[in-house]
Formats: C-alpha cells, sequence, structure tokens
C-alpha cells in the first residue's frame, strides 16, 4: 500500500498512467490532443467514457445521481471537470465511506486507469477544469520564495503557515499539505474541493501555482535547522514540551539533588 | 581559609572598623566565624553514606566528580571544533529528531553538555563528599524590640518638631499641591508618542479608523501580484485575497504598512441566488461579494473561506460569519458584522469599489458608536 | 595554606576594610537552609532568569529594532528578496548567518518560557504549603508581581521578531487596547504612533523588553532574596523541626556547591534543550503584513488562557450614548487578569482575615491540612488549564478529530461549572486523608496481620509510627484552625459592635473556609494512642520469635497461615506455649 501511495503521489507516474489509460483505449491519437482530428479523439475518448460511466454508476451514482444532477447527500458533478474528480478519487477521498464532516483521505479502491476513466466520463458531461499536464505540474524553474509569499497570502489562513493544516467550522479542517503531491495540491487550487474556495488560473496563474507548489515542497524537504520540529505547529507544541518535558526533567534533577548519598 | 575567618592584626595598619586604638586585641582577633554557629539536632535521625565509612567509596567519588569536570572541558574543546568546521546549512539526520541543522545540533550538544557537567559535578561533590548532617538554628523574631519601636517613634517627632511641618500649615498645602501637579507635565511629555507630522495633527483616531483607501472607482487588485480583476476571473467558489489598486503608491508615501491593514478585503462569488443578504442594495456583482478582511472582533486578517457553507472563519479566535447572510456573525466572540464593499465594473471591464466602506473597518473602539 | 588562599583572604582583608563585609560574609556563610527538591523550584526561575540576560544581551549584538522594510538578502533561500522589516531580517540572520545565533536565540527562548513556567510551579507550591502566610506576605506580592512582569517580558519579546505570527499577536493587543473604554482609541494611537501597525511599536517594544522589564525584574527579584534571606526559608514538619528553628545544612560549602552546581545545571539543560528542539521557527511563519494570517496563530503558552478567554467569550458589545463598550474583548482581556491577579496578590490577606491568624508560619502546612486553600488552589489551576485548552482549541481539534464549535461550548458551560466541582472533590480528598492521618496518629499503622486470640477473637496488629512519619503527622495540631465563632451583637458589657455586619460576614468566610476539616487529636490522645498501639505489638511479638524458633505459623496478610503436616490448631499451639500470648 506504502508503495503504491508512493508511486502515486509521483506527479510524472500519475501522469504517465493516465497516458497509458488513454492509450489503451482510445489510440495514438489521444496523446497530440489539439493536433488530432476532433472525430478521433471523440472515439477514442468514447470507451473511456462508457467505463467511467459503468464505474460512476457503482460507486458514485448513489450520492451524485444517475446523471451526475447531484442529490441532497451529494453535490452535482456536472462541470466539475476531470481534475475533480481525480483529485477526489485517488487521494481516496470519494467515494465517501460514510456521511460526515468532510470526506477523509484513505486507500483508494481503483486503479488509475479506472480514475482516467471516471474523469473523462465527467468532463464529457460539462467542460470543467482539466488535469494538469506534465508541463504544468513542472516547478522546478519556479521562484520559491515568490510561492511562499502567494502561500502566506492564498493558503497559510487554512492550512497554516508550515503546510501543517488548520482547523475549519463544525469538525471541518484543512488538511496538512505534508504529503501532498504536485497533482494533488494543483488540482486542489484549481478546483476547490470540498470546502476549498476555487484558485483559478485567471486570478492565480499557473506559473503562481507552480511557485506555491515550490515552495510546499521545499516545507516538506526541508531540514529542520533548530532540532526536533514539534510539528512547526508553533506555541501549543512548544508549551507542551514545556510543561511535560522540561519542567518533568527539572524536578527530577531537583528531586535528585534533593536525596541524601546512599 | 584563615585570611578570611580570622584577622592577623600584625598585618593591618589600620584596624578597620574604625576601632579606636586601645581596642582590646582579643576583639580583632576574635574568629568571625564560629565554628559551625548550628548544633547537629539530637532527634534527627542520621546514617552515615558508603562514602564516609569507606575509604574506597569515597575514592571513587572523587575520581567520579574530577571525570565530571574533565568532561566538561572536553566538550568545550568539542564546541570550537564545531564552531569551525562545521558551516551553517550542513544537515544531519539524527534518529527520533529527522532531518536537522547539524550546527545547531553540534553546539547545543557539546555546550550544554559542558554546562551541565560542571553542575553535576558539583553537586556530586556536595552530596557524596561534604557533611551531609543536619543542622539547626534558631530564628530569631524579626519585628523591633519595645525600645527600637520607641526610638523610631521619637525620631519621628523630633523630625516633625524640628521641620515644623505641623505647624506650617501654608508650606505643607503648597508642597502638597506642587506634588499633585508635578506628574501632569510628565503625563503631557507623553502627548507626542503619536507625533504631528509636518507640525500638523493630521485626522483625528476616529476618521482615521474610519477611512480606509477605498474609494469611488478604485480597481481591485490582487494581493501579491497586484493585477487588476475582471468578474470573468473569479470562478463560482472562488476565493481571492485584494486591495485597492494605489495600494503600493500609498504605501510608498507613507513608508509604513497601514494603509494595507485596513484596506485589505476578500473577493468571493457564489450562485447569485445563494446570496441571502447583503449590507446594500446590488453591493454584489453578479455573486462576486467583497468584505473587509480584517476581522471586527480584534483585528486578525481572515480569508478561512468555506465555500460551500460560505462561512468566513477567523483563525485567531474563531469567530464566524456568513457571506452569504450580509456578513453576520454566526459563531464566536466577535460582536460586528464584516463590512461590505459594494462593487460593480468600470468602462474597461476591471472589478472597481463602487463607494467606500460605509462603516469602519476592524476592531469595536469606543467613538465608533 | 595555597597561593590563591592568600591572594583571595588579601582582597577579603582589603575589601572588609572598606565596606565591612566580613561581618556579613561570617554570619552568612553559616547560614542553614532547609533542604527539599521542593525548595529548588524558584531557584529555577532565578537561573533560566540568568540565562534570559545572557542570551539577551547576546541578541542585543545582532537584532535591529526598525520596522523599516527591506528585501531581505541573507542565507535562507525561502526568502530571498521578499520585503520585510529590518527587525525580521536581523532575526533571521541571527538564525542563519550568526555562527551559534540560532543555538543562542532559542537558549533565549526555551529559558524565557521556562522562566513563568518555573515561577508558576514555584507559586504552586508557595500556595499549596501555606509559606506566604505571616511574615512572608510581601513577599508573596512580590512573586504575583514578578510573575506580572514576565508574562510583560515573554509577549514583549514574542513580538519583536516581526514575523507573521508575531505580528498577529500585535494586532490582537492593538484590538484589545482600543476595546478599553473612553482612553482605549487614544491610548493605543499614541503606543503605535498612530494606526497599525505604524513604524515605531517593534523599536518601543525594544526599550520596554530590554530595559524597562528587566530591570524592574531584577530590582524585585532581588528584593525577592533579600527577604528569603532576612526571614529565613521556611521548612516541612519533621523531626527536630519547629517554627523557630531552621532545619538543614550551612550555606558554605554545602548550598554553595548545590545551589551553585543547579545553576550550572538548569544553564547546561537550557542550552543542551536549544541544540536539540526548535522553538519559535520564524521562518517558516514569514514576514509580518497586516494583510496575512497563518491558521492556528496561538500566543506563547502562558497568554495562552488570556487568549482562550477571548475566543470563548460570547458576542456582547452595547453601545450607549454613541459610545461602543466591547465586552467581548474587555472582560476577558482586561478585567479578567486584573482580578486574577489583584485576588492572587491580596491572597494572603484574605485568608488571613478569615483565620483571625496573627502568627508567624515557619513551619509549613501539608496541603491536606488546609483543604480549602489546597481546594482554592486546584480551582484556579483547573480554571486556568480551561482556559488554555481555549487559546489552542484548534490544534485540539485538528489533532483529536473534533469540532472547535463543540470545544467552545464545553469550554463556555465548562469554565463556570468543572471548577467548582474541581473544588469539591479536592477538599473532600483533603479532608479523607485528614481522616486517615487522624486513625493513624490514635491507632498506628495497619500492619495488615490478623491475629486470632486465644479465646477465638480476631485483631489486626497495628504497629507505632515511626518518629520521622509522627513528626510530619503530628504537624496537623499546628495547621489546624478553628472556625472564628459566631459575632455578638453586643458585648458583654453592652456595647454594640459597630462591625457587626463585617464579623458576620468574616465569620461566614472563617465557617467556609474552616467548618470540614478534620480535628487532629490532641497530643496526649495521640501519646495514649500510640502506646495503646506500642501494646499491641508487643501482643504480637512472641508469636514472631515462635515464627522463627520452628515456623508453625507464619503472619500473613488476611490470616494464619498453617504450615504443611502441622495438625495442631493455633489454640493448641498457642496453648502449648504455655496458654498465653
Amino acid at each position: 500500500m506504502k508503495a503504491l501511495a508512493a508511486r502515486r503521489r509521483n506527479p510524472i507516474v500519475a501522469t504517465l498512467l493516465l497516458f497509458v489509460a488513454l492509450l489503451g483505449v482510445g489510440g495514438v491519437y489521444a496523446v497530440a490532443t489539439s493536433a488530432a482530428p476532433a472525430e478521433a479523439v471523440a472515439t477514442a475518448d468514447q470507451t473511456a467514457i462508457d467505463e467511467g460511466k459503468r464505474l460512476y454508476l457503482e460507486g458514485c451514482s448513489s450520492c451524485h445521481g444517475l446523471n451526475a444532477q447531484g442529490t441532497a447527500t451529494g453535490p452535482t458533478l456536472i462541470g466539475v471537470g476531470a481534475a475533480s474528480v481525480h483529485f477526489q478519487v485517488s487521494t481516496g477521498r470519494m467515494p465517501m465511506a460514510a456521511p460526515g464532516a468532510q470526506a477523509p483521505v484513505k486507500p483508494v479502491d481503483y486503479s488509475e486507469a479506472d480514475v482516467a476513466a471516471m474523469a473523462a466520463y465527467i468532463a464529457s458531461l460539462a467542460p470543467g477544469p482539466a488535469i494538469p499536464t506534465a508541463e504544468q505540474l513542472d516547478y522546478t524553474d519556479a521562484d520559491i520564495a515568490e510561492g511562499g509569499v502567494l502561500f502566506r497570502i492564498n493558503c497559510a489562513q487554512c492550512h497554516q503557515a508550515a503546510g501543517g493544516g488548520g482547523a475549519l467550522t463544525q469538525g471541518k479542517h484543512a488538511p496538512s499539505l505534508m504529503s501532498s503531491s504536485a497533482q494533488e495540491i494543483y488540482e486542489a487550487m484549481l478546483t476547490g474541493p470540498q470546502n476549498m474556495p476555487v484558485f483559478a488560473d485567471t486570478t492565480l496563474p499557473v506559473e503562481d501555482k507552480q511557485a506555491i507548489i515550490a515552495y510546499i515542497k521545499d516545507l516538506q524537504e526541508a531540514e529542520s535547522p533548530g532540532g526536533i520540529a514539534l510539528g512547526r505547529i508553533g506555541p501549543v507544541a512548544e508549551g507542551l514540551f514545556l510543561w511535560a518535558g522540561v519542567i518533568a526533567v527539572f524536578i527530577g534533577i531537583a528531586v535528585w539533588i534533593g536525596i541524601k548519598a546512599r | 581559609m584563615s585570611e578570611i575567618t580570622t584577622r592577623d592584626s600584625g598585618s593591618l595598619p589600620d584596624h578597620g572598623h574604625g576601632a579606636p586604638e586601645g581596642t582590646n586585641p582579643d576583639d580583632l582577633a576574635r574568629p568571625l566565624y564560629e565554628g559551625p554557629g548550628a548544633l547537629p539536632a539530637a532527634d534527627i535521625p542520621h546514617r552515615p553514606r558508603r562514602s564516609d565509612i569507606d575509604p574506597k567509596a569515597a575514592r571513587r567519588a572523587e575520581r567520579q566528580v574530577a571525570a565530571l569536570f574533565v568532561l566538561a572541558m572536553l566538550m568545550f574543546i568539542l564546541f570550537v571544533v564545531g564552531y569551525i568546521a562545521i558551516s551553517p546549512f550542513t544537515e544531519v539526520y539524527v534518529p527520533v529528531f529527522g532531518l536537522i541543522g547539524a550546527q545547531n545540533f553540534v553546539l547545543g550538544l557539546t555546550l550544554g553538555l559542558g554546562i551541565f557537567c560542571i553542575g553535576a559535578g558539583a553537586i556530586q561533590w556536595a552530596k557524596k563528599l561534604m557533611p551531609d548532617v543536619e543542622v539547626v538554628q534558631e530564628r530569631h523574631p524579626l519585628r523591633s524590640t519595645p525600645h527600637e519601636d520607641a526610638e523610631a517613634l521619637d525620631q519621628y517627632e523630633r523630625g516633625k518638631e524640628e521641620s515644623g511641618f505641623g505647624q506650617y500649615r501654608i508650606i505643607r498645602r503648597t508642597l502638597i499641591g506642587a506634588m499633585a501637579l508635578l506628574p501632569i507635565p510628565l503625563i503631557v511629555l507623553l502627548r507626542d508618542l503619536w507625533s504631528p507630522k509636518d507640525g500638523s495633527f493630521g485626522p483625528s483616531p476616529v476618521e482615521l479608523l474610519s477611512t480606509t483607501a477605498w474609494v469611488e472607482g478604485m480597481p481591485v487588485v490582487t494581493d501579491g501580484t497586484y493585477v487588476k480583476l475582471r468578474p470573468e476571473d473569479i470562478p463560482v467558489g472562488g476565493l481571492v485575497s485584494a486591495l485597492p489598486e494605489n495600494i503600493m503608491e500609498i504605501q510608498e508615501a507613507e513608508h509604513n504598512l497601514n494603509a494595507r491593514g485596513k484596506a485589505a478585503i476578500i473577493l468571493v462569488r457564489m450562485e447569485p441566488d445563494e446570496i441571502r443578504a447583503q449590507q446594500g442594495d446590488g453591493w454584489d456583482y453578479q455573486g462576486i461579494l467583497a468584505y473587509s478582511k480584517i476581522c471586527t472582533h480584534v483585528g486578525c486578517p481572515i480569508a478561512l473561506y468555506e465555500h460551500r457553507t460560505h462561512h468566513l472563519l477567523c483563525p485567531c479566535h474563531q469567530s464566524t460569519f456568513d457571506l452569504a447572510d450580509a456578513g453576520n456573525v454566526v459563531f464566536g466572540p466577535a460582536a460586528r458584522r464584516m463590512p461590505q464593499l459594494p462593487i460593480g465594473v468600470n468602462e474597461e471591464g476591471f472589478l472597481v469599489a463602487k463607494a467606500p466602506f460605509a462603516e469602519p473597518v476592524g476592531p469595536s473602539f469606543w467613538e465608533r458608536g | 595554606m595555597s597561593t590563591t588562599e592568600k591572594v583571595g583572604g588579601k582582597v577579603a582583608t582589603y575589601v572588609d576594610d572598606r565596606v565591612g563585609s566580613n561581618r556579613f560574609l561570617g554570619r552568612s556563610l553559616k547560614k542553614v537552609f532547609p533542604d527539599h527538591w521542593s525548595f529548588m523550584l524558584g531557584e529555577i526561575a532565578l537561573y533560566s532568569f540568568i540565562v534570559v540576560l545572557l542570551s539577551g544581551v547576546f541578541l542585543t549584538l545582532f537584532y535591529k529594532p526598525s520596522m523599516v522594510e527591506v528585501v531581505y538578502d541573507g542565507s535562507y533561500v525561502p526568502l530571498k528578496g521578499v520585503m520585510m522589516s529590518e527587525a525580521y531580517a536581523s532575526t533571521l540572520d541571527i538564525s542563519f548567518d550568526v555562527r551559534g545565533g540560532l543555538l543562542i536565540r532559542q537558549m533565549h527562548h526555551w529559558a524565557a518560557l521556562l522562566f513563568i513556567a518555573a515561577m508558576a510551579v514555584h507559586m504552586f507550591r508557595v500556595f499549596f504549603t501555606g509559606a506566604f502566610r505571616k511574615p512572608r506576605e510581601f513577599n508573596w506580592i512580590i512573586g504575583i508581581a514578578l510573575i506580572t512582569l514576565g508574562l510583560g517580558a515573554g509577549f514583549s519579546g514574542y513580538s519583536l521578531p516581526d514575523d507573521l505570527l508575531s505580528g498577529t499577536g500585535l494586532q490582537i493587543a492593538r484590538g484589545i487596547v482600543q476595546a478599553i473604554p473612553i482612553v482605549g482609541t487614544w491610548g493605543a494611537f499614541l503606543l503605535f504612533d498612530g494606526e497599525f501597525p505604524g513604524t515605531e511599536f517593534i523599536s518601543r517594544l525594544y526599550g520596554v523588553h530590554i530595559l524597562l522589564i528587566p530591570g524592574l525584574i531584577l530590582a524585585l527579584i532581588t528584593v525577592h532574596l533579600m527577604m528569603v534571606w532576612t526571614q529565613k526559608h521556611t521548612q516541612f514538619p519533621g523531626p527536630g523541626r519547629t517554627n523557630d528553628n531552621v532545619v538543614g545544612y550551612p550555606l558554605m560549602p554545602i548550598y554553595m556547591a548545590k545551589a551553585g552546581g543547579f545553576f550550572f545545571v538548569v544553564f547546561g539543560v537550557i542550552t543542551l534543550i536549544s541544540g536539540l528542539v526548535t522553538i519559535n521557527p520564524i521562518w517558516i511563519f514569514g514576514p509580518y503584513t497586516p494583510d496575512q494570517v497563518s491558521a492556528g496563530s496561538q500566543p506563547d503558552w502562558y497568554i495562552g488562557w488570556l487568549d482562550g478567554a477571548l475566543r470563548i467569550f460570547p458576542n456582547i458589545e452595547t453601545v450607549l450614548f454613541g459610545y461602543t463598550i466591547s465586552w467581548n474583548i474587555f472582560i476577558p482581556a482586561v478585567i479578567l487578569p486584573g482580578i486574577v491577579f489583584t485576588v492572587a496578590a491580596f491572597y494572603p490577606f484574605i485568608e488571613a482575615w478569615a483565620t483571625g491568624d496573627k502568627r508567624d508560619h515557619n513551619l509549613l502546612d501539608r496541603p491536606r491540612n488546609a483543604p480549602t486553600r489546597t481546594a482554592l488552589g486546584v480551582m484556579a489551576i483547573t480554571f486556568y488549564f480551561l482556559l488554555f485548552i481555549g487559546g489552542g482549541n484548534d490544534v485540539i481539534a485538528i489533532t483529536f478529530d473534533l469540532s472547535i464549535n463543540s470545544i467552545i461550548w464545553f469550554l463556555r458551560i465548562g469554565v463556570i461549572v468543572i471548577p467548582p466541582i474541581a473544588f469539591l472533590v479536592t477538599r473532600r480528598i483533603c479532608i479523607g486523608l485528614q481522616r486517615k492521618d487522624r486513625e493513624k496518629l490514635l491507632h498506628g499503622y495497619e500492619s495488615g496481620r490478623i491475629l486470632r486470640l486465644p479465646h477465638g477473637e480476631y485483631i489486626e496488629v497495628h504497629e507505632p509510627l515511626p518518629s520521622k512519619e509522627r513528626a510530619v503527622l503530628e504537624s496537623a495540631i499546628e495547621s489546624y484552625r478553628a472556625p472564628l465563632p459566631a459575632p455578638q451583637k453586643v458585648d458583654a458589657n453592652g456595647v454594640r459592635n459597630k462591625r457587626y455586619r463585617l464579623d458576620v460576614l468574616r465569620a461566614k468566610l472563617s465557617h467556609w473556609y474552616y467548618a470540614d476539616d478534620i480535628k487532629p487529636p490532641t497530643r496526649e490522645e495521640i501519646e495514649a494512642g500510640q502506646a495503646h498501639v506500642a501494646h499491641d505489638a508487643a501482643l504480637e511479638a512472641p508469636l514472631h520469635e515462635y515464627d522463627e524458633a520452628s515456623t508453625v505459623m507464619v503472619p500473613f496478610h488476611g490470616g494464619i497461615l498453617h504450615t504443611e503436616g502441622e495438625p495442631m490448631s493455633n489454640k493448641q499451639q498457642l496453648e502449648e506455649r504455655g496458654g498465653n500470648l
């Protein structure tokens, strides 16, 4: 499971798998999407869409409705786009095991091909944000410092300055970003999953998103210059450590000084 | 230690203490430290330590203490080595601690252990080798004797009499008056803690707290990237932290972030039919709403917007506002709704403020009303 | 005599000729201090304050208290080129470009947190043992002042780096000042030189942080220690210890070594922790700008309770004659700490008034022997702790998957309901322990051995208390207070009591304090009881002898065990030994 998760988080692998799926069901033309004749693409996608619809009816329709129009228990999926489907299903958030304040991350039941098929189905219902391309996800040249500024303006208020996550109202929470892949981060910004607002490419252009991803990736990998990090959540953890650790140590030492030697 | 405890009168040309010539030399030679000064208590149980009985144990304790001091020396030398050898950005992986900065780790470890060893050595010395028989010392009453009381009172009365404080009524009253006025100039001095600019005092606090950089027609730009926004840029469910277009100019002119602290807003977009109420008719633009970012409780910037519930949560004290319902408070300690900024578009199609904020943004204040 | 001693002796003489120091030294070096681990808690505070001073001096060499915006050009890459205040940039430089700077910064911060925590723990010790009683009331007040100043020192220091977290703290502080009726708005403008954040506040705070507050703390610590010196330390009850003596070790050499060594231990442990554990990673939080915030913005632990109070207080605000009163801020952030510190400072006088006790107390109370006081202390700690939970409710919510709304509602009710429950439970426990002590004093230890007497009666063997424990338990006599009698309206001579109503209140308070306490037995009763116990033990003694001789019967918990192959009954066995026990 761990190995699978690690592979899943790798944006390149995920994208490759997506391509493999498309190749498998639709043929070589699918790769060059913009250049390919529209009709051929339609045929190529159709198989994936059909498979996606089947999976959708099995796993999703009880809440989101037979035609993805939404019900009392689940919002409409028309127009949410492939990116949204990929984010929700490939992190295990959807399908939800039980109704709750928020869909939790859990082990994934679907293969990458299944996810791609469902994404294709939902995308076929109405236009929506597409799954980001490898080029969009390439943050190697992004400016980390600029990403940090944008992160603190747009993300830190919910996900905390160190990306450790934070509480929202009524038991909801903004999850930790410490193990999120570039693709997950990108898709989340693009689609606004659960209660997260949307940060569209129009207000937060691709290069800004890449900068933010670069900053988060840096946070994930960064050493802790001052020693053990205490979760990087600041004063609460420090206070706890002080009372449970430091004060306890000092009381121990004081007792040692007070005990008579034998 | 006899140099401290007994005075060798022969070595002293002056006897000190202003003692007159001919003082009994015995007094000077009297040891200032008279034995323990306290007696071991007979009824306190005492058991000798191993180091008291067994010379081997005593020697072992001696070696233990010395070893701690040697360890301290070693650590201090290692500290200097670490200081020179390790560059600030060297990382080291330490189990349990994870990937941490090597320099801080080594410096803290060596210096800390070194200092700790000095202390541990001293304590061990006291515990093992110094006498551990408890002694008793009497307490003496703290209060003065009746004689001393009486003398203090006498001296007070004498002073009162000689100064004539009780007698010269006018002096007494004017002195009290002068002392009462003394704090006033000192307090007045504090007035310019908020200093006049260009010799004039400028707008009052109330005016400053009641105005922001938002004026009619002021274009909205994104925070951080400072790009003007069109309505179609913001999708439904979107959130944008925004500022007035001229914010950087103001900051450069004023050399501070005051304008930013008041003018920060958030833009959110919802389906127009989801908006249940607003602070003014048509203050949205096609479902785009602009609210102040500064909490009305104690002023934290808020942007924890939940796009399905339309709730806005303050991360500092958890005040919750409903942006679909005129920014009213739904939970938490804030007593006032979030002020709304009326927005529209200008001829070029960019989002602009239609009017300034109708009420002061940020925390309440006395004169706010 | 070594050369060093000769030189030292000459120096001592030289100084003594000018200031007469040997007289003081002679008396002081033999001064006796009682030994108990809890007496060192105050020392932790003192030593960590010294570490704060030392590390603080180092930091002043590099820190720039300026809010001028600069572009960062230090070696921390994720902030390169970002606009920030000079204060923040210089703090980053201390952390990354001054070797050992991060260590010293972390030492400063850890030692500061420890300083306040150690003061708090020290205060608990003083409170629960009644060490604040006459003649030490002034020193208690100085202690409360020191804690208050400690909070001020801590908060001002927390605010200096001008990172996103500390700036948010200042924004909140500004909001609180603004909420003070009448003077708040002007107060805030004067403090901040105009609007928030302004450009002056950090440098003003700097002066307060490095000069004013430490100066006051140092002065008060000096007075605090001089008073301890003059009044001599309190001691716990024990053999040979009375209200009029001090039993312990002399300053020279024992406490020179122990207390001196403890300073190095505190210093060393703080340094170790600062080398191993991150505190306040300001580079993660980023520079402060008034339009940014991080989730999970909290103050340091000692301010946490006030932040918690601010979080859970209901949103009440009134407008009277066109003026706004923000009760939702003013009460939790100004009135509440005001009341807490005032009541704490005056507590010794409140208790003394209720007791009518004017004696000196150099022997400490055991917490159980002052049930109401102990319960009040636990109640206060519970109240504090609940508010502290409020201050970290968002962190608690995500850690334990709870809803912040439920936590806040729990706390809104909890801070009113739970502390009184804690009070009642603690008092009950104390009274229970008092009962147990009384039993022990009268009937000795329960040995757990059951003895059957020749006529068939079972008794449990009690043993007399060891002298040390008896001395400790007997301290209940010293600690016991009877409630004050109800006052008379008219005294025996027919004079009307002018302070009748006040006296009624006082009697009621005294009743509430002491009515439920268990009256300890008198010394005569204890003597009789222990003598009886000794007699019991003597009863059992032959059994032990018998036991050792042939292991026929072995006493064990709850009965008498027959060893294998022994046909006789207990009675027979005993009869065989002469028929008497």
